[in-house]
């Protein structure tokens, strides 16, 4: 088993080798992180279903399953119209354009310079903001253990770097579109985001993660996210990709004083997808809201682990993630709760609701709760049920059909996370994804 | 309109109707009064198709149609409505949002094109007032955090808005003041009409001095034990069942 899951992972690691073709990988090499990354990745391997935090998702055997690491994807070209149909309809938005993991300025919609937004690539961004970048660019990321990290934070070819300033409210939000496209051959993408909200300042960021072409693709996304004192961030993170998509991603949160982020995952589609959400609540006062949904059919499987970690007094954090089961799906969700021991008078809410709608679908939940202070009001819970049979009744009394019935259901047990979407566009676009996909 | 025959139906192997006889012709109101645990509301169940029951003997014939043989939905598109005795809440769904989907359902069954928006407004605001229900409780989740009375009324609302052909109103006084039993029973009485029947599932008497019957069918031990008009209600307000029970024992 270590033979092979080393043999994948120089696999990996060659393809990403290979794509590697600017001058602004040799710009990077000053970064002492990535020295740290490329020494922790010689001692790391990619993780089987030992591995305690990878028990329920075999990644691995997954990747070696699907993917020839030999091949590349060729150049792929979209068109300024191209990407306008893949925008979130009626959303006036800045949109940050990657293609198979490369960030790509000309397709991109940029803030322009008088807007207190930077928008650059991480070796550009070192220019200006050198100390800034040093100090948080995998930083916060366990590139010791983790080893998708460690691969991002060594050989990626470079991240953006988005800082938005201290004292602005943005009105735009920040749309990442993260278009995997492998109608040339299987994919191998590794986008990084690296986002700096300054004091006082708000700002809503969109994760958007588009999969087109029917060659497998395997993305190993990261996104730092600093939350400076006083700022607030709505985060979300959506996920509408194909049954032969393959995804590890990991938004990594680190919050000052005062500070409000609240993050909401929709995924939708896939084939094998594992959401790492890490947040760490470093300042007194700082409130972390986090909201999943999973809506999973067919074969897809989709993990989510979240880890909030309470280091300061008085912070204040709220899960809830609800996932709906159907065909052979295969929900996962890990909740971590961590308070340390100066963490007093810390608040921290935990909830999983899940539904199964099918014999063969299934969920794997944990909360995990570590305590160390004792002066904390924690609670946690799960459930797993079935569907409502007095409620579906009910509906079919009516006159409503059994699946519309069923349909109408889900959505409604879906909509307490849809509700939170605070962006109406996003809103509106999700809920009819949603719809398509209960009313088929 | 509808002919039960001995109808028997038992739930996880305990037989609940033993042999109902009932027929309900258009126009008329059927009140059915019973101890607790006669088998009222399973016979309510029963004939909007509750799929927990099992029918174990008997007929039941709707317009001409075996019943029994049709989904709750497929009833419902019939014609047949029942007013349930707990209606469920659904956080998530808004009342008019699910009547949309229903009354175009049950459109869609009789052929005919559904309505938009402007004509589906229309026909609630109509209905809205017969039951005299607030449009922002329509807008809330589905008998989320109804009172009593609301949840209720919400029921006659919704009657009134699919239009059916048999009534069936399962304990829908149970829990209600003077003041929305009236309302309430307001709503039905202006539903009425030649082509229409009701049946009205009752412990007390206090419904029918609203809502007047033109028969009444005392049930007991899952068989109707007695049958007379309005009179019979008055009686049993005044005697009780118990005298109902020794004659159906004598007997």
């Amino acid at each position: 088993m270590a033979i092979e899951t080393t043999d994948t992972k120089e696999a990996i690691l060659s393809n990403i080798k290979n794509q590697n073709t600017t001058k602004a990988n040799s710009d990077l090499t000053l970064l002492e992180a990535r020295q740290e990354a490329l020494q922790a990745l010689a001692k790391l391997d990619l993780p089987t279903t030992k591995h305690e935090e990878w028990k329920y998702t075999d990644i691995t055997k997954a990747l070696k399953k699907n993917f020839d690491f030999n091949v590349q994807p060729g150049v792929i070209q979209y068109s300024p119209s191209q990407i306008d149909a893949l925008k979130i309809p009626g959303l006036e938005a800045y949109y940050l354009v990657f293609l198979n993991g490369k960030f790509d300025k000309s397709l991109s919609s940029l803030p322009s310079d008088k807007e207190n937004i930077t928008v650059t690539t991480l070796s550009e961004g070192l220019k200006n903001n050198e100390k800034l970048i040093k100090e948080h660019f995998a930083k916060h990321v366990d590139i010791q253990q983790d080893v998708f990290a460690a691969i991002s934070t060594a050989f990626v070819e470079d991240s953006l770097f988005v800082k938005v300033a201290d004292n602005v409210s943005v009105e735009k939000p920040l749309v990442f579109l993260l278009i995997s496209d492998s109608t040339h051959g299987n994919t191998v993408s590794q986008p990084r985001n690296l986002v700096y909200v300054g004091s006082n300042t708000e700002v809503r960021l969109i994760e958007n993660y588009i999969s087109v072409g029917d060659n497998p693709q395997f993305t190993n996304s990261i996104s730092e996210i600093i939350v400076a004192e006083n700022a607030v961030v709505d985060y979300y993170k959506i996920q509408n990709e194909k049954e032969h998509s393959f995804h590890v991603g990991t938004t990594q949160v680190h919050q000052s004083k005062n500070s409000n982020f609240s993050s909401t995952t929709i995924t939708t589609n896939g084939g094998m997808v594992r959401n790492n959400l890490n947040i760490k609540l470093d300042g007194e006062n700082a409130n972390a809201f986090m909201h999943g949904l999973y809506l999973l059919n067919g074969k897809t499987h989709v993990d989510n682990h979240t880890t909030v970690d309470h280091a300061k007094p008085h912070s204040y954090s709220n899960e809830l993630y609800k996932g709906v089961m159907n065909g052979k799906s295969r929900g996962v969700f890990n909740g971590k709760i961590y308070v340390r021991q100066d963490a007093q008078k810390t608040n921290a809410f935990q909830s999983n609701r899940n539904v199964l709608l099918s014999e063969d679908a299934s969920i794997n939940t944990k909360p995990q709760l570590e305590i160390w202070a004792d002066d904390v009001k924690c609670t946690h819970g799960a459930t797993t049920g079935q569907i409502d049979e007095e409620a579906l009744f009910y509906l079919q009394s009516r006159g409503i059909q059994k699946d519309a019935a069923k349909a109408l259901l889900m959505i409604a047990f879906a909509s307490e996370i849809v509700q939170v979407i605070k962006i109406k566009e996003l809103k509106k676009q999700v809920e009819h994804l949603i719809g398509e996909l209960l009313h088929n | 309109m509808l002919r039960i025959k001995n109808l028997k139906a038992s739930v996880e192997g305990k037989e609940i109707l033993k042999g109902i006889n009932l027929e309900v012709k258009p126009g008329e109101v059927h009140a059915i009064m019973g101890p607790n645990g006669s088998g009222k509301s399973t016979l309510a169940s029963v004939l909007a198709g509750r799929e927990e029951y099992e029918i174990t003997d008997g007929q039941i014939e709707f317009l001409g149609i075996n019943l029994l043989e049709l989904s709750p939905e497929e009833r419902a598109r019939e014609g047949v409505f029942l007013a349930f005795q707990y209606p469920v809440e659904i956080p998530g769904v808004t009342t008019t949002n699910f009547l949309k989907t229903a009354v175009n359902e049950i459109r869609k069954a009789k052929g005919l094109d559904p309505l938009d928006a402007v004509q589906f407004l229309t026909l609630m605001k109509e209905k809205m007032k017969l039951v005299n229900i607030d449009q922002s409780l329509l807008s809330r989740s589905l008998n989320e955090g109804f009172s009593g009375g609301e949840k209720k009324r919400n029921e006659i609302f919704q009657m009134a808005m699919l239009d059916p052909k048999l009534a069936i109103l399962d304990e829908t006084d149970s829990g209600l003041d003077i003041d929305a039993l009236r309302i309430v029973s307001n709503g039905v009485n202006q539903l009425k009409r030649k082509d229409n029947a009701t049946i009205l599932i009752t412990h007390y008497q206090r419904l029918l001095d609203y809502i007047v019957p033109d028969y009444v069918h005392v049930l007991y031990k899952g068989k109707i034990v007695k049958s007379g008009t309005k009179e019979l209600a008055l009686e049993l307000e005044e005697k009780g069942y118990d005298w109902i029970k020794e004659e159906a024992t004598v007997s």
